[in-house]
């Protein structure tokens, strides 16, 4: 072999699928997190409403929150572009298709429709930051002085409120199963992706991540319908 | 010997040469044996269609005993027919109902044309292997057992990769038409033993680079390779390959 070749990892299919990976399993990360915070809309109203405000509070104010805030954007928006451009690559790679092709017999649903399933959950992203990120931090978000906190934004009855709508709550259920469907093989596929692989690590970890798209989407999932729910009475 | 012969319905591929347009073509096969392989009933098509005056179906084929890797055909949705662990030759009229309709399609993706009917140019690969699936120097004849220490995990590791007869089976069933399956096995056979070191991350990169050249998808982890493969080459060598390149890209001066 003569002649060194010297081009970025980016340009490179692995490069391309390692990037996805990591900013892919960051995306976990950090819907861990997100779910943890919104966990507190189950307490009881009273209870939550100072709680869940002044979380959000400290979520939009604390620069180092901040700085992981803006690593979330650019995971989401890199992870998004590359993952297009990928599929667009890989519609390039068949021109032609089969006249009959059985994609049940070897291959998962989700592994099969990854690129389907994210586009549809960057729609739903951007659906639910214009209603809660963008009023956050751009819209007329009430103020009021609470006891413990201070001034806090009421984030905590906009939520409550927008919840109150069943459509509105059945986009949030369907998109949360979207979201699982695309963890289900997103997760060990990641790490795949980087590489890693064990005879021993890698089945746990597709089996934690199986376990992780399940419990992540239908905990996200239950707060809609528990604020609905409990908006009839 | 079963008796008992089958009636076929065959949608098979036809298209004249790689520029031409092709087209699905129904051709009905009387008195199949079960105990024929697939290439043979493609024999006996082939047979009536010459004696009949028409155009015989071009089709790869060369050992027919499932270790060459040239009978590259997509049968009813899946590369090499519904049997797992097959090569098309290896595959018997048995599996099949009298009165089937069976779809026989040509490998598709782009680095893959279509050169006549079923027959693909798959040369691709071969400019891979160019690339960097080598050693550049003699490395001499076998060496005594034990003269170079390889733990025995590691020789079974390289020996499984070093099975792939390069069919590319794996192309033809992946989503995206993606020759990862291919190149991990041989970038692995290769960096697990002694003789591949010195040219361990170039060839990694080189490799790599030139699949990416050909027009090959990307890997989405989906594992229908690795079903297809008609030598069980395991997905983990993808893993193994992504590890090589980043490896290389991390250490290569």
């Amino acid at each position: 072999m003569s002649g060194k070749t010297k081009s970025g990892l980016i340009k490179s299919s692995i490069g391309k699928k390692v990037f996805m990976g990591l900013t892919g399993l960051f995306l976990c990360l950090f819907l861990a997190g997100h779910l943890a915070g919104n966990l507190q809309l189950l307490l009881p109203a009273d209870v939550a409403r100072d709680q869940f405000n002044a979380y959000a509070k400290f979520m939009t104010t604390n620069p180092a929150v901040k700085l992981l805030s803006y690593l979330t954007y650019f995971s989401i928006l890199f992870h998004a572009v590359d993952g297009l451009y990928l599929a667009w690559q890989n519609k390039q790679a068949r021109p032609q298709a089969y006249y009959k092709k059985d994609d049940a017999a070897n291959a998962g649903w989700a592994s099969r429709n990854m690129a389907v399933l994210g586009t549809l959950l960057l729609v739903f992203i951007v659906l639910h930051m214009k209603s809660f990120w963008y009023e956050m931090h751009f819209g007329a978000v009430p103020v009021y002085g609470s006891i413990e906190h201070g001034e806090l934004k009421d984030l905590y009855t906009l939520t409550v409120s927008a919840f109150k709508q069943w459509w509105y709550v059945l986009i949030y259920v369907v998109s949360m199963a979207v979201v699982g469907f695309h963890l289900w093989h997103g997760f060990g596929s990641g790490f795949k992706s980087l590489g890693i692989s064990h005879p021993v690590y890698t089945p746990l970890l597709n089996g934690f991540g199986k376990g992780f798209a399940v419990v992540v989407s239908v905990l996200f999932a239950l707060l809609p319908v528990y604020i609905f729910l409990t908006s009839l009475n | 010997m079963s008796s008992k012969t089958m009636r076929l319905n065959l949608k098979i591929w036809r298209q004249k040469g790689p520029k031409a347009n092709g087209k699905m073509v129904d051709y009905t096969l009387n008195e199949v044996n079960p105990e024929m392989s697939f290439l043979e009933m493609m024999d006996v098509l082939n047979q009536q269609l010459v004696e009949r005056g028409d155009e015989p179906v071009a089709f790869d084929h060369d050992c027919r005993e499932g270790i060459c890797g040239m009978c590259s055909m997509f049968i009813n949705g899946r590369a090499h027919g519904p049997m797992t662990g097959t090569t098309t030759c290896q595959l018997h009229m048995r599996h099949f109902n009298d009165g089937d309709t069976i779809v026989i399609e040509p490998w598709r993706a782009s680095a893959f044309p279509v050169i006549k009917d079923l027959m693909v140019d798959r040369s691709a690969f071969d400019r891979i292997i160019q690339a960097g699936g080598y050693i550049s120097v003699n490395t001499g004849s076998a060496p005594d057992a034990n003269a170079l220490p390889i733990p025995k995990e590691n020789a079974d590791m390289a020996f499984d990769a070093a099975t792939c007869i390069g069919c590319g089976a794996c192309v033809a069933t992946c989503k995206n038409a993606s020759a990862m399956l291919f190149v991990g096995a041989k970038v692995s056979q290769l960096s697990l033993l002694p003789q591949g070191q010195p040219e361990r991350e170039e060839r990694a990169i080189r490799m790599v680079e030139q699949m990416d050249k050909e027009g090959f998808g990307n890997c989405t982890n989906t594992g229908a390779c690795e079903v297809e493969c008609p030598k069980g080459i395991s997905i983990e060598n993808i893993a193994r390959m992504n590890r090589e390149y980043l490896r290389a890209k991390l250490v290569q001066k």
